[in-house]
């Protein structure tokens, strides 16, 4: 891909990602986030965060899957783009909700597993979004920052855990989040176990070669 | 028909509040006329201009808290027959048909009775009680219903001594509720139709209010046209709306959410700060247009009228 397009795409994706917030700033500038506008405000960078970091998690399928090397590209924007979006949510919270309740809310954190799950996924999102500069690869090396990187999964799982658990009998969008979430994962699966077996192919194959030199 | 928001597209078609106002009183005017010529009335649904209704206010049975806005009231709806959103009552109310209706009053009484709405509602004179209106999901409301107790019309057609419970049962009908339709794989998100229960002590408790109406207007339909049921203190899912039958019954009913979620929707369903929703505190609630949250009160701030019907009830276990 060009350097043009690269650049027209990272565009597009601050547009979209920025979008539901200019939205939610629009409506609140009409006193049109109707009759609960906490709620309103909380669920929506909710449901936003969690659109952003399943769309971070699906730039390597594209890769496995299609072979696109592009999104790759797009996937640090994103994560940092559910990172903001997840702050939102929780100083709404914080500020809105509860008004600095501290004490309230940390029983909350302590006893509604929902809260306690949600809260998960927001701390294990911080050391990604603390070591996402190149700088930062460079300081932990590749490998270390490819593992620490793996608490996206966690992140999401727990996510999505929190959505569900909240949700109250007969919403369904959490269910969609979590489909979304398991085929996601399920790619890199099914990928991993594809290299593995083909790594011990591979070692099999050196294996009897190294056998018929002997004989 | 008619009269709904329009639907909106982007945000740039978002419609100024004063200006679609303004546009819905011209509209109800339309139709209006359209109601006057006969030849285009056939054609149109009921329009849903909401009719005044006359009633006394009772104050010895009105909080004295500001009422909440009708707009808000008619558009924050928990109402699972229309959907699970809060905007879908009011967005899909419009497919409900609340005349022709006729409630059957049944069961353990003496004088069972269909009767139609109209009826019933001329049956007894109608009273304005403002209560406060406490939702399981900790938001508050405060309403002017009007109606009369069910006391008076459960006295008129005499349970007999096998009465022990009161059972309500909301119109079951994927035509007028398209959330009763099931959905994807045949899920839905309760087991319709929609029942409810009391006590027969909670029932001809003169707080249990038989609602017809609220801020001086017959029911909008996303508030449960044409008749519920409202008993103050208890959460609100307790209060069927769009009821069809009344039934008195031996045993305790099984509601439509003791079957959906048992852990976490009981029977009595009191307003108790004291007893966590298993998911969330009941502690604290948000009265809708206020921004701080409140302290939720026992019983829903009636524990003076009705904690005497629970004397020696473990409200922990019978929740």
């Amino acid at each position: 891909m060009t350097r043009r397009g690269r650049v027209a795409l990272k565009v597009v994706v601050w547009g979209v990602c920025l979008a539901p917030l200019a939205l939610l700033a629009y409506r609140a500038w009409n006193d049109d986030l109707g009759a609960n506008p906490i709620s309103f405000i909380t669920n929506t960078l909710g449901d936003w965060t969690l659109r952003i970091l399943l769309a971070s998690l699906a730039m390597t399928p594209l890769r496995i899957v299609f072979g696109l090397s592009w999104p790759i590209t797009l996937r640090r924007l994103l994560g940092l783009f559910a990172f903001f979006y997840v702050c939102l949510h929780f100083s709404v919270w914080i500020v809105l909700d509860f008004f600095f309740d501290w004490p309230r809310m940390w029983a909350d954190i302590v006893k509604r597993p929902y809260i306690t799950i949600g809260m998960a996924a927001l701390v294990s999102l911080i050391p990604l979004a603390a070591t996402s500069t190149t700088g930062m690869i460079r300081r932990l090396g590749a490998r270390n920052w490819t593992r620490l990187h793996r608490l996206a999964y966690v992140a999401a799982v727990c996510g999505v855990l929190h959505y569900t658990w909240l949700a109250k009998v007969g919403v369904k969008d959490p269910y969609w989040y979590a489909t979304a979430l398991v085929i996601l994962l399920g790619v890199r699966v099914w990928e991993w176990g594809r290299r593995a077996m083909r790594r011990r192919h591979a070692a099999a194959a050196v294996g009897s070669r190294a056998e018929n030199q002997l004989s | 028909m008619l009269i709904r928001r329009a639907p909106r597209f982007t945000e740039s078609q978002i419609t100024d509040p004063k200006l679609y106002l303004s546009r819905r009183e011209l509209m109800s005017g339309a139709a209006a006329a359209l109601v006057l010529s006969p030849s285009l009335a056939s054609a149109a649904a009921p329009a849903p201009v909401l009719a005044p209704l006359v009633a006394t206010r009772n104050a010895a049975f009105s909080v004295t808290d500001t009422a909440t806005k009708v707009e808000a009231a008619t558009t924050y709806n928990n109402f699972y027959e229309f959907g699970v959103n809060k905007d879908d009552p009011s967005r899909l109310g419009h497919t409900l048909r609340p005349r022709p209706w006729t409630v059957r009053v049944d069961g353990f009484v003496n004088k069972p009775k269909t009767f139609d709405i109209d009826e019933l509602i001329k049956l007894f004179p109608l009273e304005e009680r403002v209560y406060s209106l406490r939702c399981v999901e900790a938001w508050s409301m405060v309403i002017p219903w009007v109606g009369f107790p069910l006391a008076s019309l459960l006295k008129r057609v005499e349970p007999n001594g096998q009465a022990k419970f009161v059972e309500f049962t909301t119109l079951l009908d994927p035509n007028q509720f398209p959330a009763q339709k099931p959905g994807f794989f045949g899920f839905s998100s309760l087991d319709w139709p929609y029942v409810e229960g009391l006590r027969l002590d909670e029932a001809l408790h003169p707080l249990t209010l038989l609602t017809v109406g609220m801020y001086g207007k017959v029911l909008p339909n996303q508030n449960g046209a044409p008749i519920r049921i409202v008993v103050p203190w208890k959460y609100g899912f307790k209060s069927a709306k769009s009821i069809v039958r009344i039934r008195l019954v031996g045993e305790q009913p099984k509601t439509a959410w003791e079957k959906a979620a048992p852990a976490e929707y009981g029977f009595f369903s009191n307003v108790n700060p004291a007893v966590s929703h298993p998911r969330w505190s009941q502690a604290d609630e948000r009265r809708i247009g206020e921004f701080r949250r409140r302290p939720t009160l026992p019983f829903n701030g009636y524990a003076d009228q009705v904690a005497s019907l629970y004397t020696g009830m473990d409200l922990k276990k019978f929740y």
